[in-house]
């Protein structure tokens, strides 16, 4: 599990994470989600030792990262991808955080294995990699000590379609079996498929965190709204503005400002046949765009 | 359907020279650079002048501008180096070549700013050298003014050689650690092989100022009437300028830009 | 991959760290070796040293051979790696350390070993244990080469290798690469280390001679601040106690201060 505790780093004026608070439990995946700037990063640098906080700390597992002893063994890092020598190798880079850590030569193949990484490409160097490869290496290398933390930066920058949803079954599975993991990203629908918590942050504070379903409740506030098709879209309409509910045509059906079960049981006493009817998803990403509206840097229509 | 080219006028060289000029400073690496060669050149002609003062010596201008010379010497070649290879270890020349195909031109503009780099470091070692001069004058009574337009452009044609001497290694090289160790080898390590070669072996001897180019730029600060040493410099200068500036810049045509 | 060889942690429990032995020294050192040539550029900066070893000693022995007037000992041809060993091992010293700057690998070695000081000496090790290897192999060309003098021209071969000069060679090369291991840690940046470092070596003792020719006051402390003449001794290995002092008092300042301010600042500098 990971604490962070009053966490402040400053940058001569400038305050790039302000007094944040929270917690990652184990056997849950937490996305810490925040657009471009908003101190992720930063936050993140400092829970592994790499940048000392102004004032604040972070413990894992109720320790602090430098005094975990072969800290590659409890908690996989992954920062930045490129940042490895662009003469080495895929293979030989993972030699030596294997080495370092006192692991068998044998976890580099598997590891290698794990994220579909060829034996011709290992021996690459990573000068010649592309981006989606360089991620891969730097999951592979996270993994490497079989940590039971996890800390990742955007690791699904540059993956393909394939290679992120391999990772986020790879992950899910991850905290099912107990670890903690924590990701960052700046794209919601990325974080929201994976986490089972969520941390937003803007301008280096923490605007909102919970999981999915108690931010949804917070934003329930502002109309939920759905998208429904019916054989019969005119007469669904009708039912639905008698009942003093907002309707508009959207494509080839409505959409209704409305919970789904009410347009459902509206249907059901009209007697209309539905083709499709779903949330209209907005919720989580209005709420993140709402929330972090002041720290955004394109004016909000 | 064909991109409509009519209205789109070429990259004109000046641009690309302004660019050039502003990407040699406008980095934490290159300001300190440029600016400590300025510190250093400042400091060392101070120093020069606290010494004489203090033991009562006696200075000209030449002396001021000759130290700062033996400096710039050492400095402005660092300078050519990095113009070219921090565009490598930075990883820029990705861009710089997507924005500018021609990569001539721009192998051309930096050049052409190293040599305007050359030319400041030139004008400021003399201008601190006056000043150095003229306290001179007032603390000791009566300043040696000589320094005429022949020993100023001896002192910037080579210096203009020695930035471009960097130049072409790190052309060559296109790796800033070797080419500055290449740099040092050539100034400081080549001489003395020379020297011993030519005292130990007959041939060696007379071979040898076709093949110093150091030796051969005295040809420049006397302003040699001889045409044999103005040759001598010619040979030598092919062998260690042009040689290396033309495979590195064949290289840097040819080099795929990651 | 399996989860089992550590502890699955229960929720709100701490991280079990009882199980593990933090990363020992040896292990760090031997991973930082295999750095020092894994790189194409590492690779070839070792092999560069042993060529140019190998070939300026060859050129001394052609012209040995060749020229009547020239008259070698074993101890001509170890001065000689003055123009290979002398000139590549402390740029071989300053790359250990600043290229985990420039190619930003420190992030990675200082999140798997947090302990920066650990990881600093074990760099230091490796400088070491090169400098031991440029040293024997040295010593090994230049006994093939005194040998084929001895063989091959007229002149009486010499073996004037004493465990004095021997030593004082060794040490000379271990202070080469530590001096530029030491202005690699107070830089952290390839090419000004390699410059302050050529300027030292090369152009500073010109200055120095100057100075002290120029004024008694400098002349006098001199041998105290200037640490490329207070090694000159040792290379006649005539080292009497007052040269002791000098080499003391000048390392401390080239060697010792540069190296603990460098050291400081990486333990308190920001990765990134
Ligand atoms: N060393 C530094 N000096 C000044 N500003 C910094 C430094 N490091 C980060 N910042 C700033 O802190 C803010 C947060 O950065 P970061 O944590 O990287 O954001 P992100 O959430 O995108 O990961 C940004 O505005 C960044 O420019
Ligand atoms: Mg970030």
């Amino acid at each position: 599990m990971i604490e962070v505790q009053g966490l402040t780093r400053k940058y001569g004026t400038f305050t790039a994470v302000d007094d944040i608070s929270f917690v990652c439990q184990p056997g849950r995946v937490t996305g810490f989600l925040g657009p471009n700037g908003a101190g992720k990063t930063t936050t993140m640098r400092v829970m592994v030792g790499l940048t000392p906080p102004t004032s604040g700390r972070v413990t894992i597992g109720g320790h602090l990262y430098r005094d975990i002893p072969n800290p590659g063994r409890h908690v996989g890092v992954l920062l930045d991808a490129s940042a490895q020598h662009a003469g080495r190798t895929g293979r030989e880079i993972l030699e030596i955080g294997a080495r370092t850590m006192g692991l068998p030569g044998t976890r580099v193949d598997e590891m290698l294995e794990l994220v579909s990484l060829t034996a011709s490409e290992s021996k690459r160097r990573l000068r010649n990699y592309s981006l989606g490869m360089k991620q891969r290496l730097g999951i592979a290398h996270a993994l490497l000590g079989d940590p039971s933390v996890l800390i990742l930066d955007e690791p699904a920058n540059g993956l393909d379609p394939a290679g992120i949803r391999w990772m986020r079954g790879l992950l899910k599975g991850y905290a099912e079996r107990g670890g903690t993991v924590l990701l960052s990203s700046h794209l919601l629908h990325e974080v929201e498929q994976i986490a089972d918590e969520m941390i937003l942050i803007g301008m280096g504070r923490i605007v909102a965190q919970g999981d999915k379903k108690t931010l949804l409740a917070g934003a329930a506030k502002g109309a939920a709204h759905s998208f429904v098709t019916a054989l019969d879209n005119q007469a669904l309409a009708t039912a639905l503005s008698a009942k003093g509910i907002t309707v508009a045509s959207a494509g080839e059906g409505l959409r209704v400002e409305s919970e789904t079960v009410e347009i459902g049981r509206t249907a059901l006493e009209a007697g209309v046949v539905l083709t499709d009817l779903r949330s209209g998803e907005g919720g989580l990403e209005d709420l993140f765009l709402e929330l972090t509206s002041d720290t955004q840097r394109e004016a909000m229509a | 359907m064909t991109l409509d080219l009519g209205s789109t006028a070429p990259t004109p060289f000046s641009r690309l020279v302004r660019v050039e000029l502003r990407k040699s400073w406008d980095t934490r690496a290159g300001f300190w650079l440029i600016a400590s060669i300025a510190l250093i050149v400042a400091a060392a002609e101070i120093i020069v002048l606290a010494v004489v003062v203090s033991q009562d010596e006696s200075v000209a201008l030449g002396d001021f501008v000759g130290t700062a010379a033996f400096l710039t010497s050492i400095l402005l070649p660092v300078l050519g180096i990095m113009v070219v290879t921090t565009e490598w270890s930075q990883r820029t020349a990705m861009v710089t070549f997507a924005l500018e195909p021609r990569r001539p031109h721009v192998i051309a503009a930096k050049a052409l700013v190293g040599v305007a780099l050359t030319l400041v470091t030139v004008v400021v070692s003399i201008a601190v050298g006056a000043l150095c001069n003229a306290l001179y004058g007032i603390l000791q009574g009566g300043a040696d003014w000589t320094f005429g337009w022949d020993d100023f452009s001896a002192f910037l044609v080579t210096q203009v050689l020695a930035m471009l001497g960097g130049f072409a290694l790190a052309a060559l090289l296109l790796n800033t650690p070797a080419a500055i160790v290449f740099f040092f080898v050539y100034k400081w390590v080549l001489p003395g092989l020379f020297e011993i070669g030519a005292q130990l072996i007959g041939w060696f001897s007379d071979l040898r100022p076709w093949l110093d180019f150091q030796s051969a730029q005295e040809a420049v600060w006397e302003w040699s009437s001889s045409g044999k040493d103005w040759a001598e410099l010619v040979v030598s200068g092919i062998l260690w300028l042009v040689v290396p500036l033309t495979f590195g810049i064949w290289r840097i045509l040819r080099a795929e830009v990651k | 991959m399996s989860m089992n060889s550590t502890a699955a942690p229960g929720l709100g429990h701490g991280l079990d760290i009882s199980g593990t032995t933090p990363t020992p020294f040896s292990r760090l050192v031997r991973v930082e070796m295999r750095k020092a040539y894994d790189t194409g550029s590492g690779r070839w900066l070792l092999i560069s040293t042993a060529i140019l070893t190998a070939v300026v000693m060859a050129i001394q022995l052609a012209v040995g051979i060749s020229q009547d007037d020239v008259f070698l000992t074993y101890n001509s041809f170890l001065t000689s790696t003055n123009f290979s060993i002398g000139l590549l091992l402390p740029v071989i010293g300053i790359m250990l350390l600043t290229s985990e700057w420039s190619q930003r690998t420190a992030m990675v070695s200082f999140s798997l070993e947090p302990r920066r000081p650990l990881v600093i000496a074990a760099k230091l090790v490796v400088g070491l244990a090169l400098a031991v290897v440029a040293v024997a192999i040295a010593l090994v060309l230049a006994t093939i080469c005194n040998g084929l003098y001895g063989a091959l021209g007229d002149d009486p071969v010499v073996w004037n290798a004493g465990v004095a000069h021997t030593a004082a060679f060794v040490l000379l090369q271990v202070i080469g690469m530590l001096t530029g291991f030491a202005f690699a840690a107070l830089l952290l940046n390839t090419p000004a280390a390699i410059v302050i470092y050529m300027v030292y070596s090369f152009v500073l003792p010109g200055l120095f001679e100057l100075g002290a020719q120029l004024m008694d006051w400098f002349d006098r402390i001199r041998p105290w601040i200037d640490f490329n003449y207070a090694q000159g001794p040792l290379v006649d290995a005539t080292m009497t106690g007052k040269d002791w002092a000098y080499f003391a008092v000048s390392g401390f300042l080239w060697l010792v201060i540069p190296l603990a301010i460098g050291v400081w600042r990486v333990l308190r500098a920001e990765v990134k």
